[in-house]
């Protein structure tokens, strides 16, 4: 029942915080707060003392299933495992951070601002422990409108623009996955006569190669969208710019992860065949993302826009990574999620923090603030030097490890992928080149970052040198749960092999 | 007639001694209180003597009528959008000063001939129910005689809906003259055993015309000119009348007629509906997109509604009723709960239904505000919300019998519907452009029985959102 509880304190929350807003202002962001604190402390109950007990459906640790439609084969079905484990922990890290860029900078219609926060947080958690597809698709759909509110209320000037063409990219592949959840329930249920939304029962469905192409192209369009993928990643940077501090910080460091997370848990595993088939054209366009995002990023003049680019860079590298489909690119891709999470949402919350000060995104305006805040300055170089992969942090880690794994499988796409390192350092290095060295603007009054602002970046801080230093953890807890998905996709792309006849004898098990 | 008969009757009996009763009342003493008192009233008891009538059915009473568990749940379901829009129609016309009381006795008319629509199994009972809904609809969409833009829909309606009756007459002339049959079942009993490659001409211009004549009622692309007139002229609760009674009970009766006839069997026809299907899912959406009065827009989405709905009757075969049923009650409740709202923002003078009127209502009225936005989501399809399990039930409908190129439609503009109903979200959140300037003006205090309608309505909509298992198995076992 945690599983649900995880889900259903962030939805009551957020009912809470709107209600007792208007009666007593001032509780929401303290209600906010709470409810991320203890649905921490509950994730945290759930880390077991060993990760490698594997049961007889997969390493999970926790799972639950109750019936929710039964006649058509959907169930309330949620299950944890070390990859979702680490995903779900990085969500409420970013949850607790987005609050903390909120606290100030939201003064209006403060209970709605955190409704929409707890339950975007709610729909992404639910996202991450949905093993039905049906679910899968509800929570998928449900992170949308409070993610649309918060750019479309919140957001800065254009924000109409972004939030309606960020709603559409994403509205509208999610319908094609729906389809191709629906083609693939009714060829499960065709062939086995068991109808069913269940992910680990769908696992394994025999398809002919074009249906098979054809499911895999619906669920990766739903995710190419989010993560984003060149060329359908032109929502986000205008999404990005436009929304809310703590709406940057959940779009960068949780929504796209979601997609990335899609590709890992269903793609490949229930497609292995035509996931291969597509493998060398989802690189090629990855390392395409890689290059294009710094480019793009090397061009930018807004801060946040240019934060926005070098997300569709760093997630090149996800994506490449998983479509190598090794032990190694997939740590690697993980390791990078939640590395790239955290870096990227600190350079949110600087930027966030930068336009509640000087009212303005442009680099242009802004150079020489070294002196006037040190602290925030200081900060800053930090997050660019992670971000640009500087040995001793967590991102590092994690785009060694991907392009070791990537090299064994395409050695030319590895050597063009490692060049997105160098724009990196350089698109980086100009950040702090432009915003905080250089002659000092005239007349220019910096408060420095608050104790509450400190103490998120010092956290993000910590958590990324320790993940540079020490990424074991990590690596421990999604072993068992990557072996567990290469082992299966591996195993049907055999059973595969051996086409069943389709049609000839429809109640066989596949 | 025998006593099992008159009780299967009983709520056209009680409906119609209804309307006779307010008939009087008004003739006595004029009171809007009592007028509206009387017809809730009797909508109650009709709805109470449902469950009396489900004893004796299915039952056939005279050859006209039928009593069996669809007409039931039709019936049902009238006569509960027919008391909401009453109860939203005595806040609207207690506003204006002239006779409101003749409203009711024309809502309950119509509410009569909808549910004969519903429970008809003849061609004659058809053609009955539609006089009586449709001629009561002249009355009731001009009933804000003040207005120009009342008038002139009025005249509009009556001008098409006397065509499309005409066309429903000789529909039916010319299928009698080659069948001899006007009875339903019969009909579709002489249609299957007719030889499916080469139908008599004269049969197939027949069931032409009578396709023709619903499509006008449902306003089905190519026939769809009339809605948005009439849903911008007429008073916002005869607007929701329009847009769930006379539409749902149209509806019901294209299930009725063309689920015994085994569609694919007939190729002109099947093509047909398929073409007015796709038509009017992309014209509804797109010319959407162009309005800025959202009246007009939501008679555009009801459009595109009832293409999604013309699309379930194609894709499920045998299982439409129950798909098409669903679908159909989510949309009335959305729909109601829609303008309701828009009912309850009107003034005096002139209904609210510009994106000026809903602009930063969210400041004024947030509870109001929650309830079109769910409302909205829910036309838009959106999880959590009913509408999101009725499209959903569509789709799988579609995919498991592998119909793609209305599958693909629907996909592709639904998701550019969701733009409009996202602009008029977006309005009501927005801050006003002229606050400050000039004070908006005061709403009414909402009265008990509207803020229990919109709450029971909003419920219903979020209840079949999340757990829609009991209503669907509800819906198998009475109609699947």
């Amino acid at each position: 029942m945690i599983l649900a509880f995880l889900i259903l304190i962030p939805i009551c929350g957020g009912v809470l915080a709107w209600t007792m807003e208007s009666r007593h202002p001032g509780t929401a962001r303290w209600i906010a707060l709470a409810v991320l604190l203890g649905n921490l402390g509950l994730t945290a109950l759930l880390v077991p003392a060993r990760f490698d007990v594997v049961s007889a459906v997969g390493p999970f640790l926790i799972s639950l299933e109750l019936a929710w439609m039964p006649a058509l084969g959907i169930h309330f079905h949620l299950a944890l495992d070390g990859l979702n484990l680490v995903l779900v922990f990085l969500t409420h890290f970013l949850g607790l951070t987005a609050l903390a860029a909120a606290w100030t900078e939201i003064e209006h219609k403060i209970g709605f601002f955190y409704f929409n926060l707890l339950w975007v947080l709610a729909g992404i958690m639910g996202v991450f422990l949905a093993l039905d597809l049906f679910l899968f698709y509800f929570f998928w759909e449900m992170m949308l409108i409070p993610m649309f509110f918060l750019i479309s209320v919140f957001g800065h000037a254009n924000r109409t623009y972004a939030s309606i063409k960020f709603f559409l990219f994403t509205q509208i592949s999610g319908l094609l996955m729906l389809l191709a959840i629906l083609g693939l329930y009714f060829i499960h249920g065709r062939l086995t006569g068991r109808y069913t939304f269940n992910y680990l029962e769908l696992l394994g469905t025999p398809l002919s190669d074009v249906s098979g192409m054809l499911l895999m192209l619906g669920f990766l369009m739903a995710f190419a969208v989010k993560l984003p993928a060149v060329p359908l990643h032109t929502w986000l940077p205008d999404a990005h710019t436009e929304a809310p501090t703590a709406g940057s910080i959940i779009l960068a460091g949780l929504l796209l992860k979601t997609g990335a997370y899609g590709i890992m848990r269903f793609v490949v595993p229930l497609f292995p065949k035509a996931a291969a088939a597509a493998a060398p054209f989802a690189m090629f366009l990855a390392v395409i993302a890689i290059l294009y995002g710094a480019l793009l990023a090397l061009s930018q003049t807004d801060f946040k826009r240019l934060v926005a680019y070098t997300s569709v860079s760093h997630m090149g590298f996800v994506m490449l990574a998983i479509f190598a489909w090794n032990q190694l690119a997939l740590q690697g891709a993980l390791i990078q999620i939640i590395c790239h999470g955290l870096s990227t949402g600190a350079l949110f919350f600087l930027a966030g923090a930068l336009q509640e000060r000087l009212h303005t995104r442009e680099l242009g305006r802004m150079g020489g603030l070294w002196a006037a805040a040190p602290r925030l300055s200081g900060m800053a170089l930090f997050f660019a030097l992670a971000s640009l992969g500087l040995p001793g942090l967590g991102n590092f880690i994690a785009e060694f490890t991907i392009l070791l794994g990537v090299y064994q499988v395409s050695k030319p796409l590895a050597v063009l992928s490692a060049l997105g390192l160098i724009s990196a350092a350089v698109y980086s290095l100009w950040i702090i080149q432009a915003a905080f060295h250089g002659p000092p603007q005239p007349k220019l009054v910096l408060a420095d970052l608050s104790g509450r602002e400190s103490a998120a970046l010092l956290a993000m801080l910590a958590a990324l040198v320790f993940l540079g230093l020490y990424p074991q953890p990590v690596f421990t807890a999604a072993e068992p749960a990557l072996t567990h998905l290469t082992r299966t996709a591996a195993t049907q792309k055999i059973t595969e092999a051996v086409p069943a006849p389709p049609g000839e004898n429809p109640h066989a098990s596949p | 007639m025998h006593r099992p008969d008159f009780i299967a009757l009983a709520p056209l009996l009680i409906l119609a001694l209804s309307a006779a009763a307010v008939m009087l009342a008004i003739a006595l003493r004029r009171n809007h209180l009592s007028a509206m008192g009387l017809s809730l009233t009797g909508l109650g008891a009709a709805l109470t003597a449902l469950p009396l009538m489900a004893r004796y059915t299915p039952r056939t009473v005279t050859p006209l009528l039928i009593m069996d568990h669809f007409a039931l749940f039709y019936t049902g379901l009238i006569l509960a959008a027919t008391a909401v829009v009453i109860v939203l129609s005595y806040d609207y016309f207690s506003q204006k000063d002239d006779l409101p009381e003749e409203a009711y006795l024309l809502l309950l008319l119509a509410a009569l001939g909808a549910v004969i629509l519903v429970c008809a199994r003849h061609v004659a009972a058809l053609f009955l129910g539609l006089e009586i809904l449709s001629v009561s609809l002249y009355a009731l969409i001009a009933y804000t005689r003040d207005r120009n833009i009342s008038i002139e829909a009025g005249i509009k309606y009556l001008v098409l809906a006397a065509v499309s009756a005409a066309f429903l007459l000789f529909g039916a002339a010319l299928i009698y003259a080659h069948t001899g049959a006007l009875d339903f079942q019969q009909l579709g009993a002489l249609l299957k055993a007719e030889p499916s490659g080469r139908p008599a001409l004269i049969l197939l211009a027949g069931l032409g015309f009578l396709v023709v004549a619903v499509g006008f009622k449902l306003a089905l692309t190519p026939f769809h000119m009339w809605t948005p007139d009439i849903y911008q002229g007429a008073p916002a609760p005869v607007t929701a009348f329009v847009a769930t009674v006379s539409k749902g009970a149209m509806a019901a009766l294209l299930v009725r007629l063309f689920t015994p006839t085994d569609l694919p069997h007939w190729p002109a026809l099947y093509l047909f509906f398929t073409a007015m299907a796709a038509a009017s899912m992309a014209a509804g959406n797109l010319l959407a997109l162009l309005q800025t009065n959202v009246k007009r827009l939501l008679a555009y989405s009801s459009i595109a509604h009832m293409g999604y709905l013309l699309a379930a009757l194609l894709f499920s075969g045998q299982k439409a009723a129950v798909v098409m049923t669903f679908y159909l009650t989510v949309y009335v409740v959305s729909i109601l709960g829609c303008f309701g709202i828009i009912a309850i923002l009107s003034s005096k003078e002139r209904d609210a239904d510009t994106c000026q009127d809903l602009q930063g209502l969210f400041f004024r009225r947030p509870l109001l505000t929650g309830v079109f936005t769910t409302m909205l989501l829910s036309l838009a399809g959106i999880p959590l919300t009913a509408g999101f399990i009725g499209k959903f039930y569509v789709v799988s409908a579609g995919v498991e019998n592998a119909h793609w190129f209305l599958v693909i439609i629907l996909v592709v503009f639904s998701g550019v519907g969701l733009f409009y109903y996202l602009r008029v979200i977006i309005a009501m959140f927005s801050p006003s452009l002229d606050e400050g300037l000039v004070p908006s003006p005061a709403l009414p205090a909402l009265s008990a029985p509207v803020v229990l309608t919109l709450t029971f309505l909003s419920t219903l909509v979020l209840w079949l959102g999340v757990w829609p298992s009991w209503f669907l198995a509800t819906l198998e076992k009475m109609l699947g």
